[in-house]
């Protein structure tokens, strides 16, 4: 297989863009990463479109055709990919994989969400989709709600603290007050996650990402093309995983078993340890969630997670700076772009980019979760090619 | 709007939330609920029985839903649980007709059959199983 790396990003802001719609969205996206990348729209091959539910948001299903149609590159082969939450980088990773195996040179992956035109409570049922819809769904249970199981057996099992979880949205939220793409650039307090109203017991509303509009797009070229553009950042490991879709068929509630194989198999790829990542975006859904990742991914020992972000291990240039974007809890989490956005500020912290936010950083991670877990991506970048 | 449920589909699933039917491998004897097609164990060597579970066992976790789905929020708030089965498969279900006091991690609690919800005013009205607290001799705490 070839190396490949990014060589192009562009995104909308995240946010309640009323006025939007989601071809306009996908296509600003997809003309700010040609614009980045310096290429003519001519140059793309073939292009890949993570979604999880325009049928269900906007009741328009055939996003792949539509993309294109929009974009004015009708033609080119055009895919789209689901795997909920995690649909962005299910695109990003089948863009790779074409270019790594040869058929193509230059591909465009892009991911894109209209989620606010619905009503609260019909967006609630529609994410609900990514669960088992005979199991869990039918019976009224949210994803606020399984992820609060989650949360209340981790703080059954390791003691970890309201506080602690708390801290997690407070880190996001930093980190977006000093990012222009995000939907909530202001800082908040523990005692502000503590005071939200309960959304499902133990969680509150500001431990849950918020409903978001947005759409962000990738170019990726193989390795001789991407030697000839100014800044290409290597994909230098990729894994992704699966576990049992309905989160009571799981051995673990505390731990998601997708992201341990998926990371396992990105870290080996790319021949580096834990420690040695500088700067990562993690699926922070929910609190639990971000808290979860510390631990599977390897940043810190299993239940260890609340002290480890209660030491302030996760804040920008500590032992590993986690969401500099805001992560989804802050930034925003406009589902099927989220995995795309969080390999845009990888890249733009491994090319120096990031302004007031930016860290010191060699490598660098993203970690894309579906469900509750039962799809997992896990991406390692880094600025130079290593020799394989 | 949204698609949640028709007649077909209900009808597939009734025994299996009415009677708390799912199945068993007797090759590698684990007890499986809802009934598995395939013994993700031994594959296409499983041989998949048909088991009606006990109904009881014991909070694994639980939450409070405050923010329903469509279709749910005049119940909203409510309490739905993972059961762990005595039988070994946990399972997603509400907790109701208990005191929010004992409601906690690894209480035991017993199936009664309760409506789930109703299609609107005009549609079916789903009826499943829901969980209550009993004591340890499986009595109904008053």
């Amino acid at each position: 297989m070839r190396n490949v790396a990014v060589v192009g990003i562009g995104e909308t802001a995240f946010g309640e863009h009323w006025e939007k719609s989601l071809r306009a969205l996908a296509v600003e996206a997809g003309i700010a990463a040609i614009r980045d990348a310096n290429i003519e729209g001519a140059d793309i091959e073939a292009m890949y479109i993570g979604n999880m539910s325009a049928g269900k948001f906007i009741g328009q299903e055939h996003l792949a055709a539509l993309a294109v149609d929009q974009a004015g590159l009708v033609g080119i082969p055009s895919s789209r990919l689901e795997a909920a939450c995690a649909s962005g980088s299910l695109a990003f990773r089948q863009a790779c994989l074409a270019v790594a195996s040869g058929e193509y040179d230059i591909v465009i992956a892009a991911g894109a969400e209209k989620m606010t035109d619905l009503q609260t409570e019909d967006v609630t049922t529609t994410l609900m989709g990514a669960g088992d819809q005979e199991w869990e769904g039918w019976l009224g249970m949210t994803f606020p709600g399984l992820y609060a199981l989650m949360a209340r057996r981790h703080m059954y099992e390791y003691n970890t603290t309201r506080e602690q979880m708390a801290l997690f949205s407070v880190n996001g939220h930093k980190n977006a007050a000093l990012n222009p793409k995000a939907q909530f650039p202001f800082e908040i307090t523990v005692e502000d996650v503590l005071n939200s109203p309960l959304v499902a017991d133990p969680l509150r509303l500001l431990d849950c990402s918020p409903v978001s509009d947005g759409a962000a797009a990738v170019i990726i070229a193989s390795e001789d093309v991407a030697k000839r553009f100014e800044n290409p950042i290597w994909l230098i490991g990729s894994g992704q995983a699966t576990d049992n879709l309905a989160l009571h068929d799981r051995k673990s509630l505390t731990s998601l078993r997708a992201t341990k194989i998926a990371a396992k198999r990105a870290y080996e790829q790319a021949g580096i340890a834990p420690e040695k990542i500088d700067v990562a975006e993690v699926h922070d859904c929910f609190s639990i969630n971000g808290l979860v990742a510390l631990e599977d991914l390897g940043f810190c020992e299993r239940g260890k997670s609340g002290k480890f972000v209660e030491d302030g291990n996760i804040e920008r240039g500590a032992a590993v700076s986690i969401n500099t974007s805001g992560g989804l809890k802050a930034k925003g989490h406009p589902v099927g772009a989220t995995g795309i956005s969080q390999i845009i500020e990888i890249v733009k912290q491994l090319r120096g980019e990031c302004g007031k936010r930016q860290v010191p950083a060699e490598f660098g991670l993203t970690h894309n979760v579906g469900g509750t877990g039962a799809t997992v991506v896990v991406n390692i970048f880094g600025k130079e090619l290593k020799e394989r | 709007m949204v698609h949640r449920s028709s007649v077909p589909m209900h009808w597939r699933l009734y025994e299996s939330r009415y009677n708390l039917v799912g199945n068993k491998c007797l090759v590698c004897g684990e007890f499986f609920y809802p009934s598995k097609i395939v013994c993700p164990n031994c594959r296409r060597r499983g041989i998949l029985k048909r088991v009606v579970f006990s109904g009881k066992g014991k909070i694994y976790s639980y939450t409070i839903i405050r923010n329903a789905p469509r279709g749910f929020e005049k119940y909203a708030p409510y309490v739905v649980a993972i059961i762990e089965l005595d039988e070994g498969p946990r399972v997603m279900g509400w907790i109701v007709d208990s005191k929010i006091s004992d409601i906690k991690i690894g209480q035991r609690v017993s199936v009664v059959f309760r409506k789930i919800y109703e299609d609107g005013k005009e549609g079916l009205i789903h009826y499943g199983f829901k969980f209550r607290v009993i004591d340890e001799n499986n009595q109904l705490r008053d």
